[in-house]
């Protein structure tokens, strides 16, 4: 049958179905952005609450009408600078391991190897860092952390879900140098961590920079595996890193079941939803800014 | 003159000395790091696997519903999970297919294309939980289909679309050039090309992706817990009412995952539920790991029996 239809229309028919299939994921973009933009911003226009209070208030009481978002910003923040530089150094260093030392052993044992950790789903690692980390955290540091939740340990679950995500970026990034790179600097007879570090290194910063800010886009969205751990006080703002604290999507997760539809608490979690959207779009636009630099600086 | 000459050389000695030690001590360092990595990424599976094996392996626990009294176990929340991947992978890999197709085959290079590419970028780095609210918002109250299967599914495939587009994406560019040209050049249309030669030459490696995907979708828990419930689900599997909300096939009645059930039993914590959490834990990882080893499998049987052909 569709031998004696005619080349043109059935050329037009496949243009027609993976056309409508990308849109309709364009669509659904949209719409999600649209809302979550309609119902966050419902809670300044609608219910009247000042965006300078939401934003940098400093307590979040719904029952008292308080909504004050900065506890749950700062602490967004603080895990994932904090996990980012548990992860960093380790994700850096295994990957120039296994690019410039040891590339065999790099492509066959250790890849498949960190891609385990990426594939151990969010809660497990939430069940780890509550049952596990959070004592260890109790037995080091003893009355200092009552329950052993709060910043560090959120930070170092989430170091531990990040170093796969910047470690293979990394080794993608270090393996793209051309080698001509490396042989000019070991034919002036550079040593091969002179090598790495004055030629490799250097050249491959723009990718290593977007490597980086990947797993921060991971880390500050990632959610219930943080929220397992922090322990989920957004009352007021954390004072140290062994205090229980908590993060956007934290507060998220645990507030949404408990709101009504269309109550001014309601609306003030899309607002929270609505800092999360935002700042995965500015690490979008960090990524594209990067990658447009690195291709003018390459020519 | 000569003894110029000297000291000269007895700095580049030193020098020459500085660089050596400095490139074992940097090796060595670096070799501990990989070291440390390698022991951390077996210590967690193996601590996992093993802390949840007593109870996972206890007889019941995989077969028995969850308010089982003897045993209580996991059989309605694996169900779930695995009825909710398949929907997922239903609605998802189609949608997929034909995105990744238009962009390498059709698309224009124009601000329409580049604007499709960046919004299935920023699907691919929104929260989860962002997902879960508009999840909640749209497909439960907006479409009216309630906490239900399908809205998680609908959920897990906004999830799961970035990444199977871009590894079909990936599996369809690494088609050799010549096998493109070929088939065009015998007067195939882009469409017949694209169905007949460049989709079979790249199955394997969109069949290993999509089991990959499987198990990242099998694990995922944020965007259901408010898409498809986080209440167990109780099951009559003698049911045949397609509607009733205890038939396990009706995609409009909620459903738990293992993954949203650890999530409920840690933040509700009762008698005896660290135990199941940690044999639930212990299920999901085995599963996850399972879809793994399958995908690579998988993919290494289709390409051999291709390339025998």
């Amino acid at each position: 049958m569709a031998n004696l239809m005619p080349k043109r229309r059935l050329e037009n028919i496949g243009l027609g179905i993976t056309g409508f299939c990308v849109a309709l994921v364009a669509l659904v973009v949209v719409t999600l952005i649209f809302m979550v933009a309609q119902q966050g911003l419902t809670t300044f226009f609608v219910d009247g609450l000042n965006p300078i209070d939401f934003f940098f208030g400093q307590n979040w009481i719904p029952e008292q009408e308080r909504y004050g978002a900065l506890p749950m910003i700062v602490g967004s923040f603080a895990v994932t600078l904090l996990s980012t530089a548990f992860a960093l150094p380790v994700a850096i260093g295994s990957a120039i391991f296994v690019v410039e030392v040891a590339p065999s052993f790099g492509r066959r044992i250790f890849q498949p190897f960190i891609e385990l950790l990426v594939g151990i789903p969010s809660v497990v690692y939430g069940v780890l860092g509550l049952y596990v980390i959070n004592s260890l955290i109790k037995a080091i540091f003893g009355d200092a952390a009552p329950t052993g939740a709060g910043i560090l340990s959120g930070s170092l679950v989430l170091a531990i879900m990040i170093l796969p995500t910047i470690t293979t970026l990394s080794m993608d990034a270090l393996r793209a140098v051309p080698n001509q790179y490396r042989e000019g600097s070991y034919a002036l007879g550079c040593t091969r961590w002179q090598t790495t570090w004055h030629v490799v290194l250097k050249s491959a910063l723009p990718s290593l920079m977007t490597a980086v800010i990947l797993g921060m886009t991971r880390a500050f969205g990632e959610t219930l595996a943080v929220q397992m751990v922090i322990g989920g006080v957004e009352r007021s703002m954390p004072m140290g890193l062994l205090d229980p604290a908590s993060t956007l999507t934290a507060a998220l997760t645990a507030g949404l079941s408990n709101a009504v539809s269309g109550s001014v608490y309601y609306h003030a979690l899309w607002s929270l939803g609505m800092i999360l959207l935002a700042m995965s779009l500015v690490f979008i636009l960090i990524i594209h800014l990067i990658g447009r630099k690195g291709a003018k600086a390459n020519g | 003159m000569a003894s110029e000459k000297n000291g000269r050389s007895v700095a580049l000695d030193a020098h020459v000395r500085r660089i050596d030690s400095q490139d074992k001590v940097a090796t060595g360092v670096l070799t501990v790091i990989v070291g440390l990595v390698m022991l951390l990424v077996v210590a967690i599976i193996a601590y996992i696997l093993v802390r949840g094996a007593g109870r996972a392996l206890t007889p019941g626990f995989l077969t028995n519903p969850y308010n089982d009294e003897a045993v209580p176990g996991i059989l309605y929340q694996l169900w779930d999970s695995f009825y909710m991947l398949l929907v997922t992978l239903i609605i998802s890999v189609p949608i997929s297919l034909g995105a990744a197709i238009f962009l390498v085959e059709y698309a224009p290079d124009n601000w329409v294309t580049s604007a499709a590419k960046t919004a299935i970028e920023t699907l691919s780095s929104l929260p989860s939980i962002v997902v879960g609210m508009f999840g909640s918002l749209f497909f439960v109250v907006t479409l009216g289909w309630g906490i239900s299967i399908l809205a998680g599914a609908c959920a897990l495939t906004m999830f799961n679309i970035p990444i199977l587009v871009r590894t079909i994406q990936q599996a369809l560019e690494d088609v050799p050039r010549s096998q493109r040209d070929a088939a065009l050049a015998m007067g195939l249309t882009r469409w017949e090309t694209t169905i007949n030669v460049l989709l079979p030459a790249a199955m394997p490696a969109i069949v290993t992706g999509i089991v990959l995907s499987a198990g990242r979708v099998f694990g995922e828990a944020a965007a259901l817990i408010f898409t498809a419930g986080s209440a167990p689900a109780r099951l009559n599997f003698a049911s045949v009412n397609f509607l009733s909300p205890t038939n396990p096939f009706n995609i409009f009645r909620p459903a738990c995952s293992l993954a949203v059930y650890i999530w409920r039993l840690t933040s509700e914590p009762t008698a005896g539920s660290t135990e199941i959490v940690w044999g639930t834990a212990t299920v999901l990882l085995a599963c996850v790991l399972l879809f793994n080893v399958l995908a690579r499998l998988l993919g290494k049987l289709l390409s051999r029996r291709l390339t025998a052909e």
